[in-house]
Protein backbone atom coordinates (compact mmCIF):
# COMPACT_ATOMS: atom_id res chain seq x y z
CA UNK A 1 0.00 0.00 0.00
CA UNK A 2 2.69 2.31 1.01
CA UNK A 3 4.44 1.50 -2.25
CA UNK A 4 1.55 1.96 -4.75
CA UNK A 5 1.36 5.94 -2.86
CA UNK A 6 4.49 6.60 -4.47
CA UNK A 7 3.46 6.32 -7.73
CA UNK A 8 1.87 8.98 -10.48
CA UNK A 9 -1.81 7.01 -9.95
CA UNK A 10 -1.55 6.73 -6.21
CA UNK A 11 0.07 10.62 -5.70
CA UNK A 12 -2.86 12.04 -7.67
CA UNK A 13 -5.71 9.91 -6.12
CA UNK A 14 -4.43 11.52 -2.31
CA UNK A 15 -5.05 14.81 -4.13
CA UNK A 16 -8.35 13.90 -5.31
CA UNK A 17 -9.15 12.47 -2.35
CA UNK A 18 -8.34 15.94 -0.82
CA UNK A 19 -10.42 17.97 -3.64
CA UNK A 20 -13.24 16.09 -2.50
CA UNK A 21 -12.66 16.25 1.85
CA UNK A 22 -12.33 20.30 1.02
CA UNK A 23 -15.27 20.24 -1.23
CA UNK A 24 -17.61 18.43 1.37
CA UNK A 25 -16.27 20.44 4.51
CA UNK A 26 -16.49 23.36 3.20
CA UNK A 27 -20.07 23.05 2.26
CA UNK A 28 -20.47 21.43 5.49
CA UNK A 29 -19.09 24.82 7.25
CA UNK A 30 -20.90 27.07 4.78
CA UNK A 31 -24.43 25.68 5.74
CA UNK A 32 -23.72 25.28 9.79
CA UNK A 33 -21.27 27.89 11.37
CA UNK A 34 -22.52 30.40 13.41
CA UNK A 35 -21.02 33.60 12.06
CA UNK A 36 -21.52 34.38 8.35
CA UNK A 37 -17.87 35.15 7.90
CA UNK A 38 -17.10 31.73 8.62
CA UNK A 39 -19.66 30.40 6.14
CA UNK A 40 -18.20 32.86 3.37
CA UNK A 41 -14.98 30.83 4.41
CA UNK A 42 -16.30 27.91 4.28
CA UNK A 43 -17.33 28.21 1.30
CA UNK A 44 -14.32 29.60 -0.57
CA UNK A 45 -12.82 26.15 0.78
CA UNK A 46 -15.63 24.16 -1.01
CA UNK A 47 -15.37 26.53 -4.25
CA UNK A 48 -11.26 25.71 -4.14
CA UNK A 49 -12.23 22.01 -3.81
CA UNK A 50 -14.65 22.05 -6.68
CA UNK A 51 -12.07 24.03 -8.84
CA UNK A 52 -9.46 20.90 -8.03
CA UNK A 53 -12.45 18.32 -9.36
CA UNK A 54 -12.80 20.32 -12.78
CA UNK A 55 -9.20 20.13 -12.83
CA UNK A 56 -9.61 16.19 -12.76
CA UNK A 57 -12.25 16.16 -14.93
CA UNK A 58 -9.56 17.76 -18.08
CA UNK A 59 -10.74 21.36 -17.80
CA UNK A 60 -8.08 23.46 -16.53
CA UNK A 61 -9.72 26.58 -17.80
CA UNK A 62 -12.57 26.00 -16.12
CA UNK A 63 -10.92 25.05 -12.93
CA UNK A 64 -9.11 28.70 -13.07
CA UNK A 65 -12.17 30.27 -13.80
CA UNK A 66 -13.53 28.67 -10.64
CA UNK A 67 -11.29 30.00 -8.44
CA UNK A 68 -10.93 33.87 -10.34
CA UNK A 69 -15.03 34.37 -10.50
CA UNK A 70 -16.05 32.36 -7.56
CA UNK A 71 -13.18 32.41 -4.83
CA UNK A 72 -11.92 35.66 -6.24
CA UNK A 73 -14.84 37.66 -7.03
CA UNK A 74 -18.12 36.45 -5.32
CA UNK A 75 -16.63 35.10 -1.97
CA UNK A 76 -15.15 38.75 -1.76
CA UNK A 77 -18.51 40.67 -2.47
CA UNK A 78 -20.02 38.27 0.33
CA UNK A 79 -17.30 39.46 2.93
CA UNK A 80 -18.20 43.19 1.82
CA UNK A 81 -21.77 42.72 2.26
CA UNK A 82 -21.48 41.01 5.76
CA UNK A 83 -19.16 43.92 7.02
CA UNK A 84 -22.21 46.40 5.41
CA UNK A 85 -25.14 44.69 6.44
CA UNK A 86 -24.36 42.90 9.60
CA UNK A 87 -25.78 43.96 12.87
CA UNK A 88 -22.72 44.23 14.95
CA UNK A 89 -24.93 43.35 18.22
CA UNK A 90 -26.56 40.19 17.06
CA UNK A 91 -23.40 39.26 14.48
CA UNK A 92 -24.14 35.44 15.25
CA UNK A 93 -26.71 33.87 13.01
CA UNK A 94 -29.65 32.62 14.99
CA UNK A 95 -30.71 29.10 13.72
CA UNK A 96 -34.48 28.09 12.98
CA UNK A 97 -36.35 26.17 15.38
CA UNK A 98 -35.59 22.92 16.24
CA UNK A 99 -38.48 21.40 14.29
CA UNK A 100 -37.60 23.29 11.32
CA UNK A 101 -33.80 22.77 11.09
CA UNK A 102 -34.66 18.65 11.82
CA UNK A 103 -37.41 18.26 9.14
CA UNK A 104 -35.01 20.35 6.59
CA UNK A 105 -32.12 17.92 7.44
CA UNK A 106 -34.65 14.79 6.76
CA UNK A 107 -35.63 16.34 3.60
CA UNK A 108 -32.46 17.18 2.36
CA UNK A 109 -31.47 13.81 3.31
CA UNK A 110 -33.84 12.01 1.61
CA UNK A 111 -32.94 14.56 -1.33
CA UNK A 112 -28.98 13.33 -1.54
CA UNK A 113 -30.54 9.48 -1.47
CA UNK A 114 -32.63 9.46 -4.42
CA UNK A 115 -30.32 11.67 -6.54
CA UNK A 116 -27.93 9.19 -5.28
CA UNK A 117 -30.04 6.51 -6.22
CA UNK A 118 -31.19 7.81 -9.54
CA UNK A 119 -27.34 8.68 -10.63
CA UNK A 120 -25.88 5.33 -9.49
CA UNK A 121 -28.68 2.95 -10.96
CA UNK A 122 -29.17 4.39 -14.34
CA UNK A 123 -27.10 3.32 -17.23
CA UNK A 124 -25.82 6.45 -18.76
CA UNK A 125 -25.28 5.75 -22.12
CA UNK A 126 -21.30 6.91 -23.19
CA UNK A 127 -20.92 8.71 -26.92
CA UNK A 128 -19.18 6.01 -29.43
CA UNK A 129 -16.95 9.27 -30.09
CA UNK A 130 -15.72 11.89 -29.00
CA UNK A 131 -15.15 15.29 -31.65
CA UNK A 132 -12.37 17.10 -29.92
CA UNK A 133 -10.27 17.03 -27.17
CA UNK A 134 -11.85 19.51 -25.10
CA UNK A 135 -8.94 21.39 -24.60
CA UNK A 136 -8.39 25.33 -24.20
CA UNK A 137 -8.01 26.17 -27.88
CA UNK A 138 -11.22 23.78 -28.61
CA UNK A 139 -13.09 25.75 -25.80
CA UNK A 140 -11.93 29.28 -27.04
CA UNK A 141 -13.04 28.23 -30.92
CA UNK A 142 -16.41 27.30 -29.79
CA UNK A 143 -16.64 30.28 -27.71
CA UNK A 144 -16.15 32.38 -30.60
CA UNK A 145 -17.92 30.47 -33.29
CA UNK A 146 -21.21 28.43 -32.22
CA UNK A 147 -21.70 30.49 -29.09
CA UNK A 148 -20.53 34.00 -30.34
CA UNK A 149 -24.22 35.32 -29.96
CA UNK A 150 -24.44 34.12 -26.18
CA UNK A 151 -21.34 35.14 -25.37
CA UNK A 152 -21.96 38.71 -26.62
CA UNK A 153 -25.52 38.15 -24.70
CA UNK A 154 -23.85 37.29 -21.14
CA UNK A 155 -21.69 40.85 -21.30
CA UNK A 156 -25.14 42.42 -21.92
CA UNK A 157 -26.33 40.54 -18.51
CA UNK A 158 -23.61 41.22 -16.74
CA UNK A 159 -23.38 44.90 -17.85
CA UNK A 160 -27.51 45.04 -16.36
CA UNK A 161 -26.49 43.44 -13.56
CA UNK A 162 -24.06 45.84 -12.44
CA UNK A 163 -25.75 48.95 -13.40
CA UNK A 164 -28.70 47.80 -11.40
CA UNK A 165 -26.71 46.81 -8.30
CA UNK A 166 -25.33 50.35 -8.75
CA UNK A 167 -28.84 52.16 -9.20
CA UNK A 168 -30.16 49.82 -5.63
CA UNK A 169 -27.77 50.52 -3.60
CA UNK A 170 -27.29 54.49 -4.62
CA UNK A 171 -31.47 55.00 -4.44
CA UNK A 172 -31.41 53.02 -0.66
CA UNK A 173 -29.29 55.87 0.26
CA UNK A 174 -30.67 58.85 -1.18
CA UNK A 175 -33.81 57.98 0.67
CA UNK A 176 -32.07 58.49 4.10
CA UNK B 1 -9.51 0.31 -5.58
CA UNK B 2 -9.46 3.42 -3.32
CA UNK B 3 -7.07 5.63 -5.63
CA UNK B 4 -8.48 5.40 -9.08
CA UNK B 5 -11.91 6.71 -7.52
CA UNK B 6 -11.21 10.06 -9.92
CA UNK B 7 -12.04 8.57 -13.22
CA UNK B 8 -15.30 6.95 -12.11
CA UNK B 9 -18.62 9.33 -12.98
CA UNK B 10 -20.26 8.03 -10.11
CA UNK B 11 -18.03 9.55 -8.04
CA UNK B 12 -18.91 13.07 -9.32
CA UNK B 13 -22.06 12.57 -9.74
CA UNK B 14 -22.13 11.79 -5.85
CA UNK B 15 -20.22 14.85 -4.77
CA UNK B 16 -22.86 16.94 -6.72
CA UNK B 17 -25.68 15.40 -5.21
CA UNK B 18 -24.12 16.04 -2.20
CA UNK B 19 -23.63 20.07 -2.43
CA UNK B 20 -27.24 20.13 -4.11
CA UNK B 21 -28.30 18.86 -0.53
CA UNK B 22 -26.46 20.63 1.40
CA UNK B 23 -27.38 23.95 0.02
CA UNK B 24 -31.09 22.74 0.00
CA UNK B 25 -30.65 22.34 3.80
CA UNK B 26 -28.90 25.54 4.17
CA UNK B 27 -31.57 27.10 2.11
CA UNK B 28 -34.54 25.84 4.65
CA UNK B 29 -32.52 26.52 7.80
CA UNK B 30 -30.52 29.76 7.53
CA UNK B 31 -32.49 32.46 9.09
CA UNK B 32 -30.22 35.68 7.60
CA UNK B 33 -31.07 36.61 3.77
CA UNK B 34 -26.71 36.14 3.20
CA UNK B 35 -26.71 32.66 4.59
CA UNK B 36 -29.36 31.81 2.31
CA UNK B 37 -27.50 33.29 -0.56
CA UNK B 38 -24.56 30.91 0.54
CA UNK B 39 -26.78 28.20 0.11
CA UNK B 40 -27.36 28.86 -3.30
CA UNK B 41 -24.10 29.58 -4.22
CA UNK B 42 -23.40 25.75 -3.24
CA UNK B 43 -27.27 24.51 -5.12
CA UNK B 44 -25.35 26.08 -8.36
CA UNK B 45 -21.95 24.69 -7.78
CA UNK B 46 -23.59 21.18 -7.34
CA UNK B 47 -25.38 21.83 -10.80
CA UNK B 48 -22.16 22.62 -12.76
CA UNK B 49 -20.50 19.99 -11.11
CA UNK B 50 -22.91 17.17 -12.53
CA UNK B 51 -22.91 18.60 -15.56
CA UNK B 52 -18.99 18.45 -16.13
CA UNK B 53 -19.12 15.19 -14.90
CA UNK B 54 -21.44 14.44 -17.68
CA UNK B 55 -19.32 16.22 -20.27
CA UNK B 56 -16.38 14.46 -19.61
CA UNK B 57 -17.59 10.79 -19.65
CA UNK B 58 -20.22 11.01 -21.99
CA UNK B 59 -20.91 13.68 -24.23
CA UNK B 60 -19.27 13.28 -27.78
CA UNK B 61 -18.13 17.15 -27.81
CA UNK B 62 -16.37 18.12 -24.53
CA UNK B 63 -16.65 21.60 -24.78
CA UNK B 64 -20.14 22.21 -24.45
CA UNK B 65 -20.06 21.35 -20.96
CA UNK B 66 -16.90 23.49 -20.63
CA UNK B 67 -18.87 26.39 -22.11
CA UNK B 68 -22.39 26.00 -20.13
CA UNK B 69 -20.27 25.78 -16.62
CA UNK B 70 -18.63 29.14 -17.91
CA UNK B 71 -22.06 30.83 -18.50
CA UNK B 72 -23.95 29.54 -15.22
CA UNK B 73 -20.82 31.25 -13.62
CA UNK B 74 -21.62 34.21 -15.44
CA UNK B 75 -25.45 34.10 -14.09
CA UNK B 76 -24.06 33.53 -10.99
CA UNK B 77 -21.90 36.52 -10.57
CA UNK B 78 -24.37 38.42 -11.64
CA UNK B 79 -27.21 37.20 -9.54
CA UNK B 80 -24.76 37.73 -6.27
CA UNK B 81 -24.54 41.13 -7.51
CA UNK B 82 -28.20 41.78 -7.36
CA UNK B 83 -28.88 39.82 -4.71
CA UNK B 84 -26.09 41.83 -2.30
CA UNK B 85 -27.64 44.78 -3.41
CA UNK B 86 -31.13 44.20 -2.83
CA UNK B 87 -29.85 42.48 0.76
CA UNK B 88 -28.02 45.88 1.59
CA UNK B 89 -30.95 48.15 0.22
CA UNK B 90 -33.79 46.17 2.81
CA UNK B 91 -30.66 46.47 5.81
CA UNK B 92 -30.92 50.14 5.15
CA UNK B 93 -34.67 50.27 5.52
CA UNK B 94 -35.47 48.00 8.04
CA UNK B 95 -31.79 47.19 10.27
CA UNK B 96 -32.41 43.57 10.06
CA UNK B 97 -31.33 41.34 7.53
CA UNK B 98 -33.27 38.11 9.78
CA UNK B 99 -35.98 36.93 7.11
CA UNK B 100 -38.58 36.05 9.91
CA UNK B 101 -38.31 39.85 10.74
CA UNK B 102 -39.19 41.15 7.14
CA UNK B 103 -43.11 40.53 7.08
CA UNK B 104 -44.71 44.13 6.25
CA UNK B 105 -46.30 42.14 3.57
CA UNK B 106 -48.18 39.89 5.89
CA UNK B 107 -51.43 39.92 6.28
Amino acid sequence: MVHSLLTVEGLSGLVFLAMVAATASGALIAINSKRLVRAVAGLALSFTGVAGLYYFLNSPFVALMEMLIYVGAVCVTIVFAVMLAEPRSESKVGKGSGMGALFGAIVSGLVFLGVAAVSTTTKWPVAAAKVNSGSITEVGLALLTPFSMVFELISVVLLVAIIGALALAHSGREKE
Amino acid sequence: MMLALSSHLNTYLLIGAFLFAAGFYGLVQRRSLIGMLIAGELVLSGASVNLMAFNRFLAPDPTVGQIFTLFIMGIAAAEAAIALSIIIAVYRNYKTIDAPDLHDLQG
